[in-house]
């Protein structure tokens, strides 16, 4: 770049500099704290999203409650489920994949750290957005998946505000799916060949590829809905020959395969907790990631299973009733790798293992009930009960919550440099364990006795008094395990263990640095030679198969000799330092713009111009910003 | 650190694969793209005979109009490619030469779209009318932004160019947007197809 240009770079594009405060965590391009920051925002979306349901337990406990309206009820269960899925689930596996991504495949970053922040920012303003609609005249209340033709006639704004909102959120995760995908296929350290990336590694990877297929389809279904509610169009309007079966299918298209998108990171996050527990190494390497990608492709397959009830003709029902049937045969291939690799290990009941554990058993409970979905008359007397309900909550609460829990106790010490204490950790998990089962395993019961989803009231004497008394003390069992696991991470905040750089004597690579990792994270990249590369720079096995320490000093007999002694890479970093890249404002500038289209949208096109110019500005920005600080 | 590289210009980046990183989220954004527009013209397909009280098609196309512009449309690519090919023979100025005059083809189709609609919306076929009328306009409509966009991001290069802005790897941006102008060409081909030319 010429000196000139660069020189008139540095004066109006000036990188800012802070390393700490507000200015650094706002600035920052670091995938770490950018992880940090999808986790503590998931997270306080996380509590929302409980105290939600809380209130929707306080107005069930009871026949004829008489907590909230009816009107505030369907807005409650409307974000409930909204936010649960795109502000928890959804940036949760994202906020450890950020932060373990680079890690795992020893890279530096990701491949485009900025537009990584941006991703975090579209994010959190996104998820503001929605919830602002709760001050600015009522939130979404058409439900998660706000069917037409009722998304298009409800008064108010609340379905406008979801079909901006959820826009913008898919922006951020579009963005994070091209970030991750090209990482993947491109960062990894030498020798990291695919087949020997840890699963985690694996599931990001088919995850994105998910995401980048599945976010354009509710897209367009999102802005069909938006030209609708806005400008009079009648794309979901039955009186004027719309077709209210189409947003289903576009819905379902992309909402089926988002189901992966939820449960695979966990499903990942299992496959490395177990194995480091168990000490040995994960059973059916190949068939867990082949299974993997199985499912993502059948995924596309199945999604008119949510559709059964809407009289799609037997033909369909019965193809899409056998896909149904057939994903479950690669999900029962991981659950019995998971099992094998448990099997004859020298298991350690750690908190991390415990939530996988729970992960396992709770998803088979949620997978068999989600097979009887597949039984078409079955699912006819199940559709729009609590059965699917409860089905729904064994997968993605039993599933992908417990899943996430094992992933923040098992990487906690690399993330903060201190363990998390196992014995309040233990009873948090029983705890939720407890109250999960106490909550959701009546509403199979009240699913079959016949009481509908999305009802602010019941009669008495229908029989269902009793589950959902049930359903919500164990509502209120979960809440108090989040209460011990916040008091968990406050005290060992200060208190806590030293971590050390490996305190499970794990097995993958983002163990051999120190804890909380260095911003560059590797001091020379690692060269890979084994899957589970550092067990095996640990450890060698013995003829009997028992693992014996590497001796300091002593070698492993697989790696030639005249490859012990540099068994890093001589990169150019070597020679000429080590290159980061810069913080930068434009993500934020540029994200900013984003919710005021979005509020111009609704309220006043001068607003939509200004916030597309704010883009604008934050795009240019971005582009002429001088690479880094002056040498 | 590629990334750092690539962004700003430096030496070829070591990557896994060999492709470069730009290269490949270009490939993979607009891998997401064709589902968009995908979905776009299922839409369509599905409400093409949905004209309620309003115009049918037929009673509304002027395929030789929109042949035109077409064909407008496709030359930009080849402007496009020469521009490109300019830029790897260390001729900036013949590629800002070039890709002005893939812009002014650009405009000149969306100008033609413009003109399109307005007749459209005269002869009583509006946003509004019918299922049609909202998938034809929606479907177009998003096209003829991704146009727009692209116009944008080409003018933008032409003036980075101007002012000696684009680094000293100057090609690599010239050929992102080029191949996002040929996707979005090449997505025309088919909606001109679907839309104007199938019955």
């Amino acid at each position: 770049m010429a000196t000139a240009a660069a020189g008139t770079d540095r004066r109006y594009f000036a990188r800012p500099t802070a390393k700490t405060g507000w200015w650094a965590w706002m600035t920052t391009v670091d995938h770490k704290k950018i992880g940090i920051l999808y986790g503590l925002t998931s997270f306080v979306f996380f509590i929302i999203g409980g105290i939600q349901a809380l209130i929707m337990r306080s107005q069930l406990a009871t026949p004829d409650g008489e907590v909230v309206s009816a009107a505030m009820y369907n807005q409650l269960f409307t974000m409930h489920g909204l936010t649960m899925i795109f502000l928890v689930v959804m940036p949760m596996g994202t906020a450890l994949i950020n932060f373990l991504l680079p890690l795992m495949i020893g890279a530096r970053d990701v491949a485009f750290p900025r537009l990584n922040a941006f991703s975090y920012w579209v994010f959190l303003l996104g998820g503001l957005f929605l919830y602002s609609s709760f001050i600015l005249g009522g939130a979404a209340d058409g439900g998660w998946f706000g069917y037409a033709p009722l998304n298009r006639e409800l008064p108010g704004n609340g379905m406008t505000y979801y079909s901006l909102g959820l826009q913008i959120l898919g922006i951020a995760s579009l963005a994070g799916a091209v970030n991750f995908i090209v990482t993947i296929l491109n960062m990894r350290a030498p020798g990291m060949t695919f087949m020997r990336m840890p699963v985690f590694v694996w599931m990001t990877l088919v995850v994105s590829f998910l995401l980048l297929f599945a976010l354009p389809v509710i897209g367009v279904a999102l802005w069909e809905l938006m030209f609708d509610r806005l400008f009079g169009t009648s794309f979901f309007d039955p009186g004027a020959g719309g077709d209210p079966l189409l947003w289903q299918h576009l819905f379902w298209l992309f909402g089926h395969p988002e189901v992966y998108i939820m449960i695979l990171p966990a499903m990942g996050i299992v496959s490395e907790v177990l194995p480091a527990f168990a000490r040995k190494p994960l059973f059916g390497y190949p068939a867990i990631v082949f299974a993997g990608a199985a499912i993502a492709f059948m995924g596309w397959g199945v999604w008119a299973h949510h559709m059964f009830a809407a009289g799609l003709g037997p033909v369909a029902n019965s193809a899409f009733a056998l896909s149904t049937m057939l994903i479950a045969v690669p999900t029962g291939v991981k659950i019995f790798n998971w099992i094998g690799t448990i099997w004859g290990g020298a298991v350690r009941l750690t908190t991390a293992f415990l939530f996988s554990a729970g992960f396992v058993s709770m998803f088979i409970i949620g997978g068999l009930s989600g097979v009887t979905h597949a039984i078409v008359p079955h699912d006819a007397q199940q559709t729009d009960t609590y059965y699917v309900v409860g089905h729904l909550h064994y997968v993605l609460f039993g599933g992908s919550i417990f899943g996430l829990f094992s992933g923040l106790y098992y990487w906690w010490p690399k993330i903060f440099g201190r363990l998390l204490n196992e014995r309040i950790g233990k009873l948090h998990f029983w705890l939720m364990l407890i109250g999960f089962n106490l909550t959701f395993g009546p509403f199979h019961v009240l699913g079959l006795l016949g009481m509908p989803r999305r009802v602010y009231r019941y009669s008495p004497g229908l029989g269902f008094d009793l589950w959902n008394m049930m359903s919500t003390v164990g509502a209120f069992t979960i809440a108090l395990s989040i209460v011990v696991f916040l008091v968990n991470a406050v005290l060992t905040a200060r208190r806590g263990e030293q971590a050390g750089a490996d305190p499970w004597d794990a097995r993958t690579i983002e163990w051999m640095i120190p804890s909380p990792p260095p911003e560059h994270n590797f001091d020379e990249v690692p060269v890979i030679r084994h899957r589970d590369d550092w067990w095996y720079r640990k450890y060698i096995t013995d003829p009997k198969g028992t693992p014996a320490p590497v001796i300091a000093g002593g070698a492993d007999a697989s790696i030639p000799a005249d490859e012990r002694d540099n068994a890093t890479a001589s990169e150019d970093e070597q020679a000429h330092g080590i290159h980061l890249p810069s913080p930068s404002y434009y993500p934020l500038v540029t994200a900013v713009g984003l919710p005021i289209a979005g509020y111009g949208v609704i309220y006043q096109p001068l607003l939509l111009a200004v916030g597309f110019l704010i883009v604008l500005v934050g795009a240019f920005g971005w582009v002429l910003e001088p690479p880094a600080e002056p040498a | 650190m590629s990334a750092t590289h690539a962004a700003h210009g430096g030496p070829e980046p070591h990557t896994s694969t060999g492709v470069d990183n730009v290269k490949m989220a270009m490939w993979t954004f607009l891998g997401s793209e064709c589902l968009f527009f995908g979905s776009l013209i299922s839409t369509y397909l599905l409400y093409h005979d949905k004209t309620g009280s309003g115009p049918t098609s037929a009673d509304v196309y002027d395929i030789p109009f929109t042949s035109i512009s077409s064909f407008v449309l496709l030359m930009s690519s080849l402007t496009m490619v020469l521009a490109l090919s300019s830029i790897q023979q260390g001729n900036p100025r013949a590629m800002r030469i070039w890709l002005t005059a893939t812009a002014f083809l650009g405009l000149t189709f969306v100008g033609g779209q413009i003109f399109e609609f307005t007749t459209f919306v005269e002869e009583g076929l509006t946003l509004q009318t019918s299922p049609f009328s909202s998938a034809f306009f929606v479907l177009t409509g998003f096209h003829g932004a991704h146009v727009t966009i692209g116009v944008l991001m080409l003018l933008g290069v032409v003036a980075m160019s101007s002012f000696g802005r684009l680094g000293p790897d100057s090609a690599r941006p010239v050929e992102m947007v080029g191949l996002y102008w040929h996707f979005v060409d090449v997505v025309w081909i088919v909606i001109f197809t679907v839309v104007y030319l199938i019955p």
